[in-house]
């Protein structure tokens, strides 16, 4: 291969998020780790194979007795840099496994074969994401169908997008421009056809972005529309009923169960008590709730959680 | 036979002589036999049929990838060629590889002991497994399945086309061959020992074996049951694992991995068992480090049982199961860099030739390596979340399952094919496949790693332009991996009826296996042997006396 083939071959991929570089970084380290072992075993194996290659078919080399130091020390040696990578790698992790409070909100439906894509402002994208740059952005992500997975490389990103329940990443972009998103949990025939792009924007173009397009009512709004329509208002009306607890101020909120556990009201409960309401029944309240399982769109669901959450939460206003 | 070094020169076994192989003739003796050698070459064929069929779908993948629009065939197609490449090579190749051929075959001979415990049950596995296999096989072949090997849930359960039902099926049935041929090797390591043979005195190919069979027993009949599971919610639509029937749409992946973990250890514990047999005989050294390399088998059959979450770390699974999965995993390592450090001590001061079957050993320590190092990456979390469900998973574990348990078997057969055939293949011919095999690989599966690191998603039947020119690379190597595999299948072929005469130990090598005729006799042992000495006595006097 020439020059400008090799020049083709790309070694890194771009990072362009927060934790990107930290995450190479330590791909850096444990690769130093894999080359440094790699070459040792090969050099030592080589200079064995020489060194003591058979000079004649009668030799009998000495025997050489097992060394309980030398066994101590390369189990301790390697497990010594297991913790150092294991520490490191945890740490890592743990550090970004919560989004900051004050992060931009974006909703994720994945369906066969694509991404649907919901602002809380009300535009709706399909296989694209508009993102600010250098703000914190929260994905929370549910599946129509199979299992899905959401996947920036060049954010260093990935979770799965189940079917049933949520789950949630965060990001922090730190440079403009388009960058892969792809689907990278096998879902059926067009998995490879699940990919799309997300288009990091100054802040001010992200605003301009929002405000142009077709104008469209924000989630909260649709929320409150099928509050009506979906009849919730009959027993969750502001103010107590006794058929079901008011929904002002309850996202966040430890709730005492029926069944005696206490959970706290976040979006997956929100949805498992549309869906299975028994399995949530609140304490002291009658559990007729009926079920809107087949009736509500995943869609749907979000909107109406968005609409729960502005209602007042326990934990500090988020402030979007 | 007093030295080691006598048994080179040794007259080859005379024309005539009744072996295992020439007692009885005719296609009956052959599919009624109860000679765990015999059904150890039964399973020889069958395994290599498959290999020989999951090749030719990676063939049909590499050739595919070279183009980013797909270069031979749809999308759907795409997606059943790396489901039947990977049923096949998992379940019906590199899981029976090893034990079913060499630790069949190899078991009795290496404990001096006439045939396994339960000779019927032996036969009764190898039904079973081409029964599965057969199933498997043809179901792929006329409908083709498109789920993976991973029968991820809920779209195998609810939203596939495809013939899962059946396949999952071949897959459940052939699982009953691996329980019963564990429970065999477990009975017949514990009780059928030659007097003297004492546990410490075991080949480390028989402990390596004993742990498998361990994970047979244990880890199979939980497979058998997701698959069960698999099928009530298909056919029937049980709520298990579809929340859209009520199911948890992870519990089959924790279900899944529990077995296919410790399957992994299935795949290469036995690898690992026959590295330490030709590292030993061609440096002429006793193992260095012999309990620590025995015991390391054991501590990696127990570890492997709990490690399965970090295949789930991108699942939503909770940041402290994510933390305990993670460092059980780095645990796991550990024994198997034991392993790499005692195989390259054991050549210190040793007396090294180079045949083939010492090339593919060595050519396994140093892949293996890879393999187990760039596990590491996989085991840390952050590192985890970028490379998972990439193209760097396939080439970690093509390092260890290729480069690691197929070089190892490819080692092992050409180790002790002159004990199976009485014949030896050219020599030259295998070095130079062994070779060959080491570049193809390479070529076949680094530049995997790196497309892994650039993000590229793994099961993709198209991809975006960028990744063209390493997917070329890897399809260039894979070609030349293919002309690898298939030289050797020519000169063992030829082997049979054209090769030498091997004699009883063609490598100057110890164990009980070399005491005897190449082929060995239907009985194996005229007498019994009693055993006064150590494994891999390369240096002391040979003190192996008869009754």
């Amino acid at each position: 291969m020439d020059a400008v083939a090799w020049a083709m071959i790309p070694l890194q991929p771009t990072s362009a998020s927060s934790i990107a570089d930290g995450v190479d970084q330590l791909y850096l380290f444990l690769t130093g780790i894999t080359l440094f072992f790699t070459v040792l075993i090969f050099s030592i194996i080589f200079y064995f194979m020489i060194k003591y290659r058979r000079r004649s078919n009668e030799e009998v080399p000495p025997e050489v007795h097992s060394s309980l130091i030398l066994e101590l020390t390369w189990t301790i040696i390697p497990s010594l840099i297991c913790v150092v990578i294991f520490v490191w790698a945890s740490e890592l992790y743990v550090r970004n496994a919560r989004p900051p409070d004050a992060s931009t909100e974006i909703f994720v439906i994945g369906k066969q074969w694509m991404w649907h894509i919901q602002h809380p402002e009300g535009p709706r994208e399909i296989n694209e994401l508009h993102v600010p740059v250098n703000e914190p952005v929260k994905v929370t992500m549910t599946s129509q169908d199979v299992i899905h997975d959401f996947y920036i490389p060049a954010f260093r990103v990935k979770k799965d997008v189940l079917p049933g329940r949520y789950t949630s990443i965060w990001f922090q972009a730190t440079q403009t421009g388009t960058f892969h998103l792809f689907c990278a949990q096998y879902c059926g025939t067009d998995h490879a056809e699940m990919i799309g792009w997300i288009y990091v924007m100054t802040p001010t173009d992200y605003t301009a972005w929002l405000a142009g397009g077709e104008k469209t009512i924000s989630m909260t709004q649709r929320g409150e529309q099928l509050y009506s329509q979906f009849g919730c208002v009959g027993c969750h009306a502001p103010g107590d009923s006794a058929s079901g607890p008011s929904l002002v101020g309850l996202y966040g909120k430890p709730q005492k169960l029926s069944n005696g556990q206490t959970q706290v009201l976040d979006e997956d409960a929100i949805r498992q008590s549309l869906m299975v309401p028994n399995s949530v029944s609140v304490a002291g309240y009658k559990n007729n709730m009926p079920t809107y399982k087949g009736q509500m769109t995943e869609e749907q669901v979000m909107d109406l959680i968005a609409f729960v959450k502005s209602l007042g939460s326990q934990e500090k206003e988020n402030g979007k | 036979m007093s030295t080691a070094t006598v048994d080179i020169h040794e007259v080859p076994a005379e024309s005539g002589e009744v072996n295992y192989l020439n007692a009885t003739y005719g296609i009956r003796s052959w599919l009624l036999t109860l000679d765990h050698k015999r059904i150890g070459l039964l399973y020889l064929v069958s395994i290599t049929i498959m290999f020989v069929i999951g090749g030719i779908a990676a063939m049909l993948m590499r050739i595919n990838l070279i183009e980013p629009q797909g270069a031979l065939v749809e999308p759907e197609t795409y997606n059943k060629l790396f489901s039947t490449h990977g049923i096949i090579m998992v379940f019906f190749f590199l899981v029976p590889s090893i034990p079913a051929t060499l630790g069949n075959f190899l078991i009795p001979l290496m404990i001096g002991a006439r045939d396994v415990a339960f000779p019927k049950l032996n036969l009764m596995s190898w039904y079973i497994f081409v029964t599965g296999a057969s199933l498997a096989l043809y179901s792929l072949m006329t409908g083709g399945v498109d789920t993976g090997w991973t029968f991820y849930t809920p779209y195998s359960s609810t939203y596939s086309h495809s013939a899962v039902i059946a396949v999952a099926l071949g897959v459940f049935i052939a699982g009953f061959s691996s329980i019963l041929t564990g429970l065999n090797f477990i009975v017949t390591i514990h009780k059928m020992r030659a007097p003297g043979m004492t546990w410490f005195r075991l080949p480390l190919f028989i402990w390596a074996m004993y742990a498998t069979s361990l994970i047979f027993v244990l880890a199979t009949p939980v497979i058998a049951i997701t698959i069960f599971l698999l099928g009530l919610e298909r056919l029937l639509h049980v709520g298990i694992f579809d929340p859209a029937l009520g199911g948890d749409p992870l519990l089959f992946q924790h279900m899944f991995w529990f077995y296919s973990h410790p399957a992994v250890y299935i795949m290469i514990l036995p690898g690992m068992g026959v590295v330490s047999e030709l590292i030993t005989a061609f440096s002429r050294k006793k193992i260095f480090g012999y309990s620590f390399v025995a015991f390391s088998s054991l501590s990696i059959a127990v570890i492997s049982f709990v490690v399965w979450g970090h295949h789930m770390f991108v699942t939503g699974q909770s940041v402290y199961a994510g933390l305990v999965f993670s460092v059980l995993s780095f645990l796991v390592a550990i024994p198997s860099a034991v392993k790499v450090f005692n195989w390259t001590a054991t050549l210190y001061k040793g007396s090294i030739s180079y045949e083939a079957p010492m090339l593919y050993a060595l050519g396994f320590i140093g892949l293996f390596t890879m393999g187990g190092l760039t596990g590491l990456f996989l085991a840390s979390l952050a590192v985890d979340v970028h490379l998972n469900g990439t193209y760097f998973i396939v080439a970690h574990f093509h390092y260890v399952m290729v480069g690691g348990a197929v070089m190892a078997f490819m080692g092992g057969l050409h180790f002790w094919w002159p004990k199976m055939t009485g014949r030896l293949y050219p020599d030259v011919w295998a070095r130079l496949a062994a070779a060959i095999i080491f570049i193809g690989f390479n070529l076949t599966f680094f530049p995997q790693f790196v497309l892994g690191y650039l993000g590229m998603p793994r099961r993709y039947a198209i991809y975006p332009a960028e990744f063209q020119v390493l997917n070329v690379m890897s399809s260039a190597g894979a070609s030349i991996l293919g002309i690898g595999y298939l030289i050797p299948l020519i000169y063992l072929t030829w082997s049979m009826r054209y090769g030498k005469p091997a004699g009883p130990n063609p490598w100057g090598a110890k164990g009980l296996e070399w005491t005897i005729p190449s082929p060995p006799p239907t009985e194996n042992f005229e007498e019994i042997p009693i055993v006064t000495e150590e494994a891999y006595n390369y240096a002391g006097t040979n003190t192996v006396s008869h009754v």
